[in-house]
């Protein structure tokens, strides 16, 4: 039985990949970009989840982890004209260590205080933006030199302003996150993550340092979400403050809670349905993120396994 | 000018705001303490107290102090009754759990930020003070309405000090704030107080704001500043700790207002929510409130 | 066989404010026998064993594991080197099943020895299920078990994770006759593999098993001895009876 739902997961996640693949070929322009930008921003809901989602931790401060990606790779690709490669590589680095440093501190503590103390860091990144303004220019942001607008790897040359090569890249990105993902979760961590969720005290009580294993599920995470804002960066050629803000933290828990919180696949759905809704909202008002508030408050009162959530205890129990 | 006469206009502008900051603290504080939960959505309702006080001033074209007045009565009433409807229709459903209600908080946000978008649109709108008048000191003129500010702010909170430590409904809250199911078993009706609480947690942001709103202007985006300088000064001075309220709300006004005349606004914030998170983390009951229990 | 210290403390105390809750415990503990720690209301037995496992600082005072000190070390550090404790309030993953909750247990065991292969795991876990008799309920969750099953669960995941000593928290606390002579029995089968620390109100329970029993009153102890010996003991008779 174990075998055979093993293998029903691995179809289910290799069609959700080969889907995306497809949908290439029939989108139109427009959609084309806006599932590639999707795309990217699911990544950064995938690692919100893994922290979140299964081990039980919300941080109101993730768009921190994103803008540290963002700014290593734009940064890095801007001032010092380094190449993509190399940039997206300082991104993620950036990202990696911003989630050590940061996990290390914030995960003394827990509940409430620890959503808090999230929020209070990211928003020292975001006024850290603000203030070296010289660097970032703010809330205007940089627009990314032509020499980061390609990159020759095994001698080809890549360029990003090729609609196709950034959706692919996207895809590939994704792809990977969703394995990496799926390991965790279904491995012998993931089963220690969810039993921190569940009861710590219990947890510390089997013989886990739950402190440790927290701190690397942070970690994961951390450095997830700097992979794609790393890739926003560099794919659509644009950094700002807006990435550092309290709303893009939000906006990575909104979309994990949408799609299912501790779903592998709930994060892309939430993130899919968000981003569409959204889209089609602001063409009617300016106040769209009054659908934002609107969800929030929906999700956690009427809703709160979200879409693939409520799927998984009705019907598909095997989902992981 | 001399650096004497900047330090007192400095000092004037972190008292001014220390007077404001310590009632939309108090507020934020008092609902934490009683009900145990963090409202995000504090600063909204501070911001429609200001955006109903310009309603109420603009629409009724009465004289500027009539219409003031009238805005300090109408604009607390009726933000106290949009939290009291958000309190019964969300947080009372989600059973006040911690996580649940601080999501559903910010999605109030939201839905209270982007309505006043909606209704009172996006550009800033200045409300007439009731009365014009500039005291004429050595160096420079100062309004006479931003001292009656401060003065109405240490009023109010005389009477909040007042109401919490020597009256019965004073007694009830900190019942319930002591143990909420002894109280019930006492007969005081925790369900009920709960609901007034989280009310006049809002109202006292309210009234913080339609006493601002003549130095600073209504805007629909004001409501964030105020909320994470409260959050700071709530932590700093304790959660639930009125008297370390009051204190960090003078310390991080006072600093604020003076880091801000000489150095940048921006780098005061962000330097002051470092340590706050710092604190929280290190030393969680706080630096001046009584231990946590 | 001459018989090996496995745990000894040495001037345990623990301070509660003004409250001595443990006070200047010397406490031997010989592998491979069951002990009943035993005590009126109040007298320390819970800090004690909190002591024990870690889960609280003393005060004052060392604990040694066989022959190491182990004060310093943290819950989780202890039950990797064999300290086992099952919680006095049932505290299962409720909403996972029995065979996650057993399977956390053994791969915390298992992982002491290297990277955890997954068949090793479903062994480990069958077996300790097995013991207590809930093969059949092993895909239920454990929220939805009995009671009297819930707490044989926690017995399992005691067992799962291979412990030295296992200390078990009223253990039989709120089950019915016919589940307590089952558990006497499951207690003894342990006992073959590991040093039990037990617990316990329930008087003919600590009579039928225990080897030796310690008595705790007002954080200190007051005896110990073979059942026997503390039944005439008057000092205890006192303890239980007067005051």
């Amino acid at each position: 039985m174990r075998q055979h739902s093993a293998f029903k997961v691995v179809g289910l996640h290799l069609a959700v990949i080969v889907l995306f693949f497809l949908a290439q070929f029939v989108l139109p322009e427009y959609h084309h970009l806006a599932v590639t930008r999707v795309m990217i921003l699911a990544i950064f809901a995938l690692g919100y989840n893994l922290l979140f989602g299964y081990t039980g931790l919300l941080s109101l401060g993730h768009a921190l982890f994103f803008a540290a990606g963002l700014y290593g790779a734009g940064l890095t690709a801007f001032h010092l004209g380094w190449s993509v490669p190399a940039a997206f590589a300082a991104g993620v680095g950036a990202g990696f260590f911003a989630s050590l440093v940061i996990g290390v501190v914030a995960l003394r503590t827990s509940g409430v205080a620890f959503m808090i103390v999230t929020m209070m860091f990211s928003q020292v990144a975001y006024l850290a933006s603000l203030y070296f303004t010289t660097y970032t220019r703010g809330e205007e942001g940089l627009v990314m030199p032509e020499a980061a607008r390609h990159f020759d790897l095994f001698g080809v040359t890549f360029s990003l302003t090729d609609p196709s090569l950034r959706y692919n890249i996207a895809l590939l990105l994704l792809a990977v996150t969703l394995i990496v993902i799926l390991i965790v979760v279904r491995g012998p961590m993931g089963r220690v993550l969810i039993a921190i969720r569940e009861n710590e005290p219990r947890t510390l009580m089997l013989g886990y340092n739950t402190f440790l294993i927290k701190l690397k599920a942070f970690v994961i995470s951390g450095t997830i979400s700097s992979v794609a804002g790393a890739a926003y960066a560099l794919l659509f050629a644009y950094v700002g403050s807006s990435f550092a803000s309290i709303q893009y933290s939000i906006e990575a828990l909104l979309f994990t809670l949408l799609g299912g919180a501790g779903t592998v696949l709930g994060p892309i759905l939430g993130t899919f349905a968000m981003f569409y809704l959204i889209d089609i909202v602001s063409g009617f008002t300016v106040a769209y993120l009054l659908v934002t508030g609107i969800a929030l408050i929906a999700l956690v009162l009427f809703f709160p396994k979200g879409i693939l959530g409520t799927i998984r205890e009705r019907w598909m129990t095997w989902l992981p | 000018m001399d650096l004497g006469p900047f330090l007192v206009l400095a000092t004037l502008e972190g008292l001014l705001q220390a007077a404001v900051l310590t009632l939309i603290a108090l507020g934020l504080s008092l609902v934490f303490g009683v009900m145990r939960i963090v409202n995000v959505a504090h600063g909204e309702f501070y911001m429609l107290g200001a955006v109903i006080a310009w309603f109420v001033a603009s629409l009724l074209s009465l004289h500027p102090a009539v219409g003031f007045f009238l805005a300090l009565v109408i604009s607390p009433l009726l933000v106290g009754l949009v939290a009291y409807a958000s309190e019964r229709l969300i947080l009372k459903r989600l059973k006040y759990d911690p996580e649940a209600t601080i999501v559903a908080t910010i999605g109030m946000l939201y839905v209270i930020q982007q309505v006043v978008l909606i209704g009172f649109g996006p550009d800033a709108r200045p409300v007439e003070a009731p009365f014009y008048y500039r005291i004429r000191l050595p160096w420079f003129g100062y309004s006479a309405y931003n001292l009656f500010v401060m003065a109405a702010a240490v009023v109010l909170l005389i009477g909040c000090w007042y109401i919490l430590t020597r009256t019965r409904l004073g007694l009830i809250m900190r019942a319930t704030q002591f143990d909420s199911e002894t109280a019930q078993a006492f007969g005081i009706p925790v369900d009920k107080v709960y609901g007034y609480v989280f009310a006049a947690g809002a109202m006292l942001a309210a009234v913080a704001a339609v006493l601002i709103v003549p130095i600073r202007q209504a805007h629909y985006l004001m409501g964030l500043d105020p909320l994470l300088l409260s959050f700071i000064v709530v932590i700093i001075g304790g959660l639930g700790s009125l008297r370390g309220t009051v204190v960090a709300a003078l310390i991080i006004g006072l600093s604020d207002g003076i880091i801000s005349v000489f150095f940048s606004p921006t780098l005061a914030k962000m330097l002051s929510t470092l340590l706050v998170a710092l604190v929280l983390v290190f030393k969680p009951e706080g630096l001046f409130g009584a231990k946590a229990r | 066989m001459a018989a090996v210290t496995l745990l000894h403390t040495k001037g345990l105390s623990r301070r509660f404010g003004g409250l001595k809750a443990v006070q200047n415990v010397d406490f031997d503990l010989k592998q491979g026998e069951i002990r009943a720690l035993i005590g009126p209301n109040g007298a320390g037995k819970t800090t004690f064993v909190s002591l024990l496992s870690g889960r609280i600082v003393p005060s004052e005072g060392q604990v040694f594991f066989e022959g190491e000190e182990v004060t310093g070390d943290p819950a989780w550090r202890r039950v990797r080197k064999g300290i086992a404790y099952t919680f006095q309030i049932t505290s299962v993953y409720a909403k996972l099943t029995a065979y996650e909750n057993v399977a956390l247990a053994a791969q915390s065991a298992l992982s002491r020895s290297g990277a955890v292969r997954k068949k090793d795991l479903d062994r480990a876990v069958a077996e300790a299920i097995e013991k207590v008799g809930l093969s059949d309920r092993a895909r239920m969750k454990a929220g939805e078990l009995s009671y009297g099953h819930q707490r044989l669960l926690e017995v399992a995941m005691g067992l799962a994770l291979r412990p030295k000593l296992l200390m078990l928290d009223e253990p039989t606390q709120g089950l019915s006759d016919a589940e307590i002579d089952n558990f006497c029995n499951l207690v003894r089968d342990i006992a073959r593999t590991a040093t039990i620390l037990l617990i316990e109100h329930n008087m003919p329970v600590v009579m039928q098993l225990a080897d030796s029993i310690t008595v705790l009153n007002a954080g200190e102890i007051l005896a110990n001895g073979t059942p026997a010996e503390i039944r005439a003991n008057p000092a205890v008779q006192a303890a239980y009876l007067g005051s």
